[in-house]
């Protein structure tokens, strides 16, 4: 499979010609467009523009400060949440536009769940209700419906086998490794079409790390994943599709293998050698 | 030397612990000695005797203080926790600063000055002192206290928590009552009940407002007796038996704060956990 965005064969390629609005995938799930992003004065993103595929996993790399977890909260209407935060361009999901004027927030929140850096399970309630808390707050009380939702969800983050005796203890007695498959299992439950990820795994030891790579692994058949990560051995591990973001542009996007084997942009190249970042 | 210092700070500080227990103690003591042989079932249920004679209780009272505080809940608490939970979620903007540095000035407030403010405004206007009134008082002393204490246990809350909540498509309304909310719980209950002991123990502004009486409870219209009134009566009162039955009452209302706390406490520790088991 071959990704069909392949940037012309002219090397370098100018920042302009990176920026220009990619032509159309065929399925694709999301496509930014123009997207800049700020917190008060301070613009963090620079007229982005990608597109990522359904049913794959979409790492977004780069130093510090680049703009990757700002990048992920624009695309389910989290990053306005925090006060003096803006943006302008557009996101598509499924060929509409989720910043449209009249669009609520929350429905896209629904559709397009948040996985985030440190394990936040709700701490006063049960694993159980824990998993059950996107559905249960938004007004289902069927109970074998939501006894379903949580079995499933559970099953699909590899969390069920361990804690199926205890559904009713706080999710906080957890292991970290645990809190974060749960908080996982969480938003999997609302039954989103897109996952997001920051940094899912920077608080976690290599074999829980493993545990959640083999997860994401495990739920892209269904799920489409955008993964920010630090790590870039795990975005080779886990995805099909990398772009690497510096100072709030995106640098280079393409396939995992080619943008990491052979890297078209020099910037790139740096980074992945470990010259900066 | 640096052990011998480790050491000193930490004598010095259970030295202050038990210099702060000493009032507390000493208090309790002299209660329980003085009042404990004063109740029994008549002094819990009667009505006050004729002033001179050994004899009544202070019924009407302990209704009384049952029936004000209860209204007091009632009026203060929803207005409170509400008005704690806008200050911490909403109030991050200049009319959030103005309410929260009004709420402050309002808990300095003493008591009394609030008492004469009610009279003012409600016993002259409707030329009767009453239990309403009364209420009232006692929610403006209480407002403040638990809009502070519910504001400052919500803000403990991580913003790490609304994320995940709100990230889940779970509306702001129910984010912050169905999330935020019962994860301060424990503080906001806190709050409250410190809140509630406070006003129990009131009584300067219940002077002016509900005013006391000899009799049961005759209407929320009318006036009424509270424990702090009774005990304040019968202290000034020149004999032995009314001043043993103040410690009585004395007592009686510590106890009443003690079963609140502890009642509240055990009624809320279980639901911490899931509301159901099964799966």
């Amino acid at each position: 499979m071959t990704l069909d965005l392949q940037i012309e064969e002219k090397q370098p390629l100018s920042r302009d010609e990176v920026l220009q609005p990619l032509k159309t995938l065929e399925n694709s799930k999301v496509r930014t467009e123009d997207l800049d992003a700020w917190y008060g004065n301070n613009q963090v993103l620079k007229k982005l523009n990608i597109e990522v595929r359904e049913h794959s996993v979409t790492a977004i790399i780069g130093p510090s400060g680049c703009g990757k977890s700002t990048f992920i909260r624009c695309l389910n209407r989290m990053h306005e949440l925090v006060p003096r935060a803006r943006t302008s361009g557009k996101v598509v999901l499924d060929g509409s536009n989720i910043y449209a004027k009249g669009i609520d927030p929350v429905t896209i929140r629904r559709r397009v769940g948040m996985v985030f850096q440190k394990p936040n399970p709700f701490p006063t309630m049960s694993i159980y209700d824990n998993v059950a808390a996107g559905l249960k707050l938004n007004g289902v009380r069927d109970v074998n419906k939501l006894d379903l939702a949580v079995r499933r969800s559970l099953e699909k983050a590899f969390l069920w086998d361990e804690v199926k005796t205890d559904l009713d203890k706080s999710g906080s007695s957890l292991s970290g490794g645990q809190q974060q498959r749960l908080c996982i299992a969480r938003a999997l439950a609302v039954e989103p079409e897109v996952i997001l990820m920051d940094e899912p795994c920077s608080a976690l030891d290599p074999i829980a790390t493993a545990k959640i790579e083999e997860l994401i692994a495990n739920i892209k058949e269904n799920y489409t994943v955008v993964i920010v990560t630090h790590n870039m051995q795990q975005a080779a591990r886990v995805a099909d599709y990398t772009a690497f973001l510096y100072l709030g542009q995106l640098i280079e996007y393409g396939e995992t293998t080619s943008l990491f084997e052979n890297p078209k942009e020099e910037l790139t190249e740096r980074y992945l050698t470990g010259k900066f970042g | 030397m640096r052990r011998f210092k480790d050491r000193l700070a930490l004598w010095l500080g259970a030295l202050c612990v038990v210099l702060a227990m000493v009032p507390l103690i000493s208090i309790l003591y002299e209660v329980v000695k003085n009042g404990a042989a004063t109740i029994n079932v008549d002094f819990l249920a009667a009505a006050p005797g004729v002033v001179g004679h050994a004899s009544g209780g202070i019924g009407p009272a302990i209704q009384g203080t049952l029936i004000l505080v209860g209204l007091t809940i009632v009026i203060g608490v929803p207005l409170g926790v509400l008005s704690g939970i806008y200050l911490s979620e909403f109030g991050d903007n200049p009319v959030g600063r103005v309410i929260r540095f009004l709420n402050d000035v309002l808990a300095e407030f003493p008591s009394v000055v609030i008492g004469v403010v009610v009279f003012t405004l409600i016993v002259l206007t409707f030329r009767s002192f009453s239990v309403i009134a009364g209420a009232l008082a006692l929610s403006i002393i209480m407002l403040p206290i638990i809009t502070r204490s519910t504001e400052e246990s919500l803000k403990l809350v991580p913003n790490s928590i609304r994320d995940a909540s709100m990230a889940l498509g779970i509306r702001r309304w129910r984010t912050t009552l169905s999330v935020v909310l019962t994860t301060a719980k424990s503080g906001v209950i806190t709050g409250i009940l410190l809140a509630v002991a406070r006003v129990a123990g009131e009584s300067a502004p219940l002077v002016f407002t509900i005013l006391g009486s000899q009799y049961f409870f005759s209407g929320l219209n009318s006036p009424m007796d509270a424990i702090p009134l009774r005990i304040y009566r019968l202290a000034l009162l020149p004999y032995p038996y009314a001043q043993a039955q103040g410690w009585g009452a004395a007592l009686v209302l510590i106890l009443m704060v003690l079963v609140v706390n502890i009642g509240v406490r055990l009624a809320t520790k279980g639901r911490l956990y899931s509301t159901r088991s099964r799966a």
